[in-house]
């Protein structure tokens, strides 16, 4: 007893105070990419590069039009490598979540040179993160939940690697107990569904009765690429693809897996707690 | 190997037809038919040879035959050996090995669920891999297209095996289960506390994985490997690079060998010190996993340094690693890991002095050393019961050959020595990622890029945290794989959990499970 005091007392509060101090990342750590697209002279190597089909282009009567889906990026940084060019860039950005699937979906379209390349980008939606960030779930169920939440975690088929960095919110270093916020043993003492994914053939019922088990109002969260959008698994014979395939999502949080911050961001965010622009870190 | 290989044809003059070793160190032995029971017999008295793992190809378009595969290695000899036997497609059969060979019992049915052959005496031939509800596929066969949409689920429909008498009830518990883990379903036949019987449900995570191997580019196909089990993400990933490689001939530069090695170890430092933190907490022993929490994060904060990612991913790849480290990154390696040696040794400092946590640990579910080596257990489960298999120093890889280390081995196969193998284990682990660091060569960090050519078979194997995993690869055309087979050490090891339970009460049953720490995702794929 006396070592175990003697040990407490020398480590001393250990918590990272997140989201008040920003998360502290290595100068390395890898967050979501960025693209310039008014300097982006080439989408096809990032195309090509790209693992689960995260960016994608369709080239029609000179135009091509490019998409970037943030659901799907597993921050693995190959479009860079890929692209060699200043436009396409990784940044130490994670704090992704969002209400609305949408907002991970940028769209820009290209007038092409006959070389394949970028003449003038004719246009392109804003990135995440700018105006979408601290969109906010009903209030009605911030009022009853704001304070105190119960959260129930449904392995739908992940690879355990988002189950890693749950399990972790719970160490002394991230600590999500001091907001309140706890995990329960059953579907039916919860408030929030935190899925991950991708929802499997063989999970499917298990997760729709999970889901009907969760008394109303309930906030479901679909954690980490796969959750969002299947990820590098997609939809095949025996992968449904992202949880809102399955069952209605309210809050996405991209990521693979998402960093415990970028999770509590995703969980305060579906609570109403998270100012509206959150602490970026370019 | 010409000698091994006469004196076998001399024994099975009918069933050997040719021996070839594409791949240095892995003989692939060419036989008649299917029926290698005698066979596999003969390895394993005469030999001493061990059943590394089963698993079947579809090659009835380009050969017109399905093929069979078994992976043997034995005790002092480096080497693979890989029995090849064909199935015609018109008698897609063969006899089972279950019966005399628990050990495979999954893997047969594994074959008869994907691939359509079916396991002759097979003691439990039910469907494994595909649940009782599914349509009557084949998804691993060639004909069968990955994006095949199957009729909605209707729901699980299989039946647990019945148990009668005074006081004798099923508990059924998942697949959603009580804690942050991955989704199985385990029915316990009880009476009053003690456990008869645990039977498993498992491949509720089943993805689609290996059929998904075959659709993607190669070098997209690192990045599946890293998600077949997270946790062991760069231990996939190195191994699946690996069977490239060799079926490649791609050599991988010194310092990235040594790059992997350092990051291996830290995967492996990395989940036996939140498996210690987990044991003691699953006996009430909370403070404990409250400081393998704080210290698990001190590794994932180095991981991240090294590698951008806290769990290792997007670092390895085929021919090396994706980046190289500058001298300040590698002087990080040697400070972080004082850090961790020294709160390491405190961790298990206060769990060894809690005497009602070894209470908890010592004599809980026991798997003895015969009932391990016939179940075929592999990585901490085995070596906590006499199962000295490491294939780090059997098979060695990477900068392992130049590295010094010894591998724990105890005999008594309970849950302490389950923990007690993990805690000799980071002991190990830091004195080889101390000495690869302090080694670090010098040169390029990854081999030029070139194409791999088709039709290449090889295999990969990689010690991970949890045990054995094995990659079996044919390279096809285009830049993409004919077939990848993968094995995670869960697999094997399953079977262990049922075997242990028997006599072990309830309350033991989330302990006992957590010093397995098996891989949900990894077993089903």
């Amino acid at each position: 007893m006396f070592k175990i005091l003697q040990k407490a007392m020398s480590v001393g509060t250990a918590t990272a105070d997140y989201p008040r101090i920003a998360a502290r990342l290595t100068d390395q750590f890898r967050g979501c990419p960025e693209f310039d697209f008014d300097a982006w002279r080439d989408a096809r190597p990032a195309v090509a590069a790209c693992p689960t089909g995260a960016i994608v282009l369709s080239d029609r009567d000179g135009v091509r039009k490019v998409t970037v889906d943030y659901g799907r990026c597993i921050y693995c940084g190959e479009c860079e490598q890929a692209s060699n060019e200043e436009a396409v860039r990784m940044t130490r950005r994670f704090e992704l979540a969002t209400t609305d699937r949408r907002d991970l979906v940028l769209t820009t379209e290209y007038k092409l040179h006959p070389d394949g390349r970028h003449a003038a980008l004719m246009s392109a939606t804003s990135g995440p993160g700018v105006e979408q960030v601290g969109k906010r779930v009903e209030a009605a169920i911030h009022e009853l939940l704001g304070r105190s939440l119960s959260i129930r975690q449904v392995d739908a088929g992940s690879c355990n690697g988002c189950e890693q960095e749950i399990v972790a919110l719970s160490n002394p270093i991230h600590d999500i107990e001091r907001f309140g916020i706890h995990f329960v043993a059953s579907p039916r003492h919860a408030d929030m569904l935190l899925v991950t994914g991708p929802v499997t053939r063989n999970m499917e019922l298990a997760l729709r009765k999970a889901w009907a088990a969760t008394p109303d109002p309930k906030i479901v969260v679909a954690v980490g690429a796969c959750g969002i959008s299947g990820g590098i698994f997609g939809t095949n014979y025996a992968s449904m693809g992202g949880v809102d395939a399955v069952i209605p999502v309210d809050v996405y949080i991209p990521g693979c897996p998402p960093r415990p911050e970028a999770l509590l961001h995703g969980i305060l965010l579906a609570l109403g707690q998270v100012p509206r622009r959150a602490a970026s870190h370019r | 190997m010409t000698t091994f290989f006469e004196e076998l044809r001399e024994h099975f003059p009918e069933l050997v037809v040719s021996a070839d070793e594409p791949v240095s160190g892995q003989v692939t032995i060419q036989l008649t038919g299917s029926d290698v029971t005698d066979l596999v017999r003969h390895f394993l008295s005469v030999y001493e040879a061990r059943l590394v793992t089963v698993f079947a190809e579809d090659r009835v378009k380009a050969e017109g035959v399905f093929y069979n595969y078994y992976v043997f290695d034995r005790v002092g000899d480096p080497s693979w050996v890989i029995l090849k036997a064909p199935i015609a497609s018109d008698h897609p059969s063969f006899p089972s090995l279950a019966a005399e060979l628990p050990s495979v019992n999954w893997q047969e049915r594994e074959i008869q669920d994907w691939f359509g052959l079916q396991a002759i005496g097979h003691p439990n031939p039910r469907r494994v891999a595909l649940h009782d509800n599914w349509p009557d596929v084949h998804p691993l066969r060639k004909d069968f297209p990955l994006d095949t949409v199957l009729p909605q689920f209707e729901g699980e429909r299989h039946v647990f095996r019945p148990a009668h008498g005074e006081g004798v009830f099923h508990i059924p518990v998942g697949p959603v289960h009580a804690g942050i883990i991955e989704p199985g379903h385990f029915n316990f036949t009880v009476a009053g506390e003690p456990i008869l019987y645990l039977q498993l449900r498992l491949f509720y995570t089943h993805k689609g994985t290996e059929k998904l191997f075959e659709n993607i580019a190669l070098a997209r196909a690192v990045f599946l490997a890293e998600s077949v089990s997270g946790d062991s993400a760069f231990s996939h990933g190195t191994a699946f690079c690996q069977a490239i490689e060799r079926a490649a001939e791609i050599r991988v530069p010194p310092r990235a060998q040594f790059q992997r090695t350092i990051l291996l170890e830290l995967e492996r430092i990395a989940n036996h010190v939140s498996d210690t933190g987990a044991i003691a907490n699953d006996v009430g022993f909370v403070i404990a996993n409250a400081h393998a929490g704080r210290l698990r994060e001190l590794v994932l904060g180095l991981c991240e340094m090294l590698t951008g990612s806290r769990v290792l991913r997007g670092m390895v790849t085929i021919g090396g690693v994706r980046r190289d480290w500058q001298q300040t990154q590698v002087e990080v390696i040697e400070e972080t890991l004082s850090k961790v040696d020294r709160e390491f040794r405190d961790l298990v400092m206060i769990v060894q002095a809690s005497n009602s946590t070894r209470e908890r640990l010592e004599h809980t579910g026991i798997l003895r050393p015969d009932k391990a080596l016939l179940l075929g257990i592999v990585g901490v489960a085995g070596r906590a019961s006499g199962v000295d298999l490491d294939t780090r120093r059997d098979h060695p890889y990477e900068a392992y050959p130049h590295l010094p280390f010894s591998v724990p081995v105890y005999r008594t196969g309970d849950v302490l020595h389950r923990l007690q193998v993990r805690i000799d284990e980071v002991h190990e682990s830091i004195q080889i990622i101390r000495a690869a660091a302090g080694h670090l060569p010098n040169g390029p960090y990854r081999a030029p890029a070139q194409r791999i050519p088709p039709n290449r078979c090889a295999l990969g194997a990689v010690e991970g945290w949890r045990g054995e995993i094995v990659y079996w690869v044919r390279t096809g055309e285009g830049d993409c794989l004919e077939r990848c087979k993968v094995k995670d050490p869960s697999l094997n090891n399953w079977p262990a959990i049922v075997e242990v339970m028997e006599g072990n009460i309830v309350a033991d049953f989330p302990v006992i499970n957590k010093s397995f720490n098996l891989s949900y995702s990894g077993t089903d794929r």
